[in-house]
């Protein structure tokens, strides 16, 4: 305050901030409480202050006026970590879908498979001959050629002898081209005429067999599978899907005693296992240059995206989880809006002063979108936090593999991010309203 | 030419409201020096367009008609940007005193160093509190304005509007929200901080209670300046 008194060869009005006079003393770059330097020479326009110094201030600005209404600013909190949440399950929901509907697949064991061209997803399997599983074996890299069949039957609940449909997959045993826990300690009760293995993460509408198993004590539990009394030898664990609400295994020779108007020559799938050390790309080129078109050869990471893609594109789950993100980003964007909008048009009086102090309309959208922003960090730590404890509450009570992910919480965070940029901006045309010169 | 050097130089400037029928002219031809360390009183009846050519020289509006020349800026075709560059050097004070609620005193004083980039932090509040000191606020300085009085929180605002060593002080009827006591002291500090540095202040006001801080008063009517005589004659 003391720098006019100290300098009176300047002119009042401070020329020498406008460039004007060439003789004016500049400012020296340490120049403090007053101190100026009197060297001659006009330096040239100061540094312009880095990105940081040009974000800092007003983003401390934006900072001190949120904090200064706590419950503005835990109402504004609540709604981004409300939208977070919302997206988190909505995205959580998507992947479990996909995860969950390919998870038999995924448990499949072997490099590459046939499957016919017009399957669109396995719970809905179109035949193919069984004589293109044994054509395969023509090329030495293939081991093994394992046919698979799957079908839904109806299974009555042991406890309440209510019906359901579930997924059948028969399979050989012994070939090892199926690894789901618990397959090696029943593959051999398998091998028994009318045996099944339940899929222990099966909905609980099935019945409790893992518990009826256990207190049974060794005695056989006999359940009726497509009006057929079987024995349920073991638990294995593949997981409920959205097309399958469950899973019983089982040998080739009891999946046509379940399913007795099958022709065994159709199959749904086969797995073929390679000799050690073959290139699975080049025999599957192979064997699309051998086998005719009723086939598709598929690499096992191939066969689980064309299932995902079913339900991605050939069904209204997708887009409907999709959706439901977008909403919450909506009602999210919203919120932050009106928390800010209001902030402004409470201060339009100061705004206006600071426009009239010579604070750009950059500067103070600057302030605007630093406060969206901050709200975005303030409300995503929370509502990554509740999802987090939500994935576990709901995938315990739903039987799907839900869970946070760190390219999921990237993802979130970054629409959280857009969603509080795009209330921002909206939020900014509001400025306009503070007119410096309707201050007097 | 001393005139040129004046910090405020209006020559015929014209101003009208709204268009076609509309069209509601509240400056008719004003002629306005403020020379350097000047006190200029700007009275008149309301409406007269006293507060519209504070507007005017404050480059809070664009121009219309004429030629007015601020701290050496010609503003009329004066752009956005070179408005607001001038706005930064001059010190505005308002009816009401317009501090940001959230902040402290001193935080607020700082607010008008901030757009300084050569300052760092520290200078900042250092200047800020040593200019709240000069208006006798040294032990305030640390509090938010709801917990000041309405004449400390128009000191506050009239070292703020200092603060940034303006070449030119712009204040529109800073005394008309106070009591006596607290209106003659705060014009008369803005008059002895302004003299004290040299810096021109353009005051609209109609309390005749402070006309005596004038150097020169300038009457205004109908958009026309009538009267201009020395403050001391009065």
């Amino acid at each position: 305050m003391n720098e006019i008194a100290k300098a009176p060869h300047l002119l009042p009005w401070a020329p020498e901030r406008t460039g004007e006079a060439a003789t004016t003393p500049a400012h020296a770059p340490s120049a403090g409480g007053g101190a100026r330097s009197r060297h001659g020479s006009v330096r040239p326009e100061p540094a312009r202050p880095g990105w940081g110094r040009g974000l800092l201030l007003p983003l401390r600005l934006a900072w001190r006026q949120l904090r200064a209404e706590r419950a503005r600013l835990l109402s504004a909190i609540a709604g981004v970590m409300f939208a977070c949440v919302l997206v988190f399950m909505q995205l959580g929901f998507r992947a479990a879908l996909f995860e969950s509907a390919t998870s038999l697949l995924s448990a499949m064991h072997a490099e590459l498979f046939l499957m016919h061209p017009l399957t669109t997803a396995s719970f809905r399997p179109e035949p193919l001959p069984r004589a293109r599983a044994f054509q395969t074996l023509a090329l030495p890299e293939v081991a093994e050629a394992v046919p698979v069949y799957m079908t839904q039957i109806s299974w009555r609940n042991p406890e309440t002898g209510a019906r359901r449909m579930i997924q059948l997959v028969g399979f050989d045993m012994q070939a090892g081209a199926m690894r789901f826990p618990g397959l090696d300690a029943v593959a051999d009760a398998l091998k028994r005429p009318d045996t099944v293995a339940f899929d222990i993460r099966s909905r609980p509408e099935f019945g409790d067999v893992a518990g009826l198993l256990a207190r049974g004590g060794g005695a056989p539990l006999m359940v009726e599978a497509g009006n057929r009394e079987v024995e349920v030898v073991g638990l294995v664990e593949i997981g409920a899907s959205f097309g399958a609400d469950g899973n019983i295994i089982t040998n080739e020779v009891n999946f046509r005693r379940l399913v007795p108007h099958r022709q065994a020559s159709n199959l749904d799938l086969v797995a073929l296992r390679l000799t050690p050390g073959a290139d699975p790309l080049a025999v599957q080129a192979r064997l699309r240059e051998i086998l005719p078109r009723d086939v598709v050869v598929l690499t096992h990471a191939e066969l689980v995206a064309h299932e995902r893609s079913y339900w991605e594109n050939a069904t209204p789950i997708g887009f409907i989880f999709g959706f439901g993100s977008a909403m919450g980003l909506i009602v999210g964007m919203v919120i932050v809006y009106q928390i800010l909008f209001s902030d402004i048009a409470a201060h339009l009086r100061e705004y206006a002063t600071l426009k009239a102090m010579g604070y750009s309309n950059g500067y103070l959208a600057r302030v605007v979108m630093g406060a969206a922003l901050i709200l975005a960090g303030l409300g995503f730590a929370p509502g990554a936090a509740i999802s987090a404890v939500l994935y576990d509450l709901v995938g315990g009570a739903t039987y799907l593999p839900l869970g946070m992910t760190i390219e999921r919480a990237v993802l979130v965070f970054g629409l959280i991010f857009a969603m509080c940029a795009a209330a921002g901006l909206l939020a900014v045309r509001k400025l306009r309203d503070a007119n410096p010169a309707d201050m007097f | 030419m001393p005139d040129d050097r004046a910090p405020v130089l209006l020559r015929g400037v014209s101003y009208a409201y709204g268009e076609g029928e509309l069209r509601r002219p509240v400056l008719r031809e004003v002629d306005l020096a403020v020379g350097p360390g000047e006190i200029v009183l700007l009275t008149g009846p309301s409406g007269s367009g006293k507060t519209t050519l504070l507007t005017l020289i404050g480059a809070l509006r664009a121009m219309q008609e004429g030629s007015a020349v601020v701290l050496g800026q010609e503003l009329n075709g004066a752009g956005e940007a070179q408005r607001i560059a001038l706005r930064r050097r001059i010190g505005f004070i308002f009816q009401h005193h317009n501090l940001l609620g959230f902040l402290t005193a001193r935080q607020n004083v700082a607010m008008a160093l901030e757009l300084d980039p050569m300052l760092d932090e520290r200078t900042r509040l250092a200047r800020a509190g040593a200019m709240l000191a000069a208006v006798g606020l040294a032990e305030h300085a640390d509090r938010s304005p709801e917990k000041l009085s309405g004449g400390q929180r128009q000191r506050v605002a009239v070292a703020r509007a200092l603060a940034g060593s303006p070449g030119l002080v712009l204040a529109d009827e800073p005394t008309a929200a106070l009591d006596r006591a607290s209106g003659g002291e705060v014009v008369r500090l803005l008059r002895d901080l302004a003299k004290s540095r040299g810096v021109p202040i353009l005051m609209v006001t109609h309390d005749p209670r402070i006309l005596d801080i004038a150097d020169r008063i300038v009457a205004m009517e109908d958009g026309r300046i009538v009267d201009a005589s020395a403050g001391a004659a009065d």
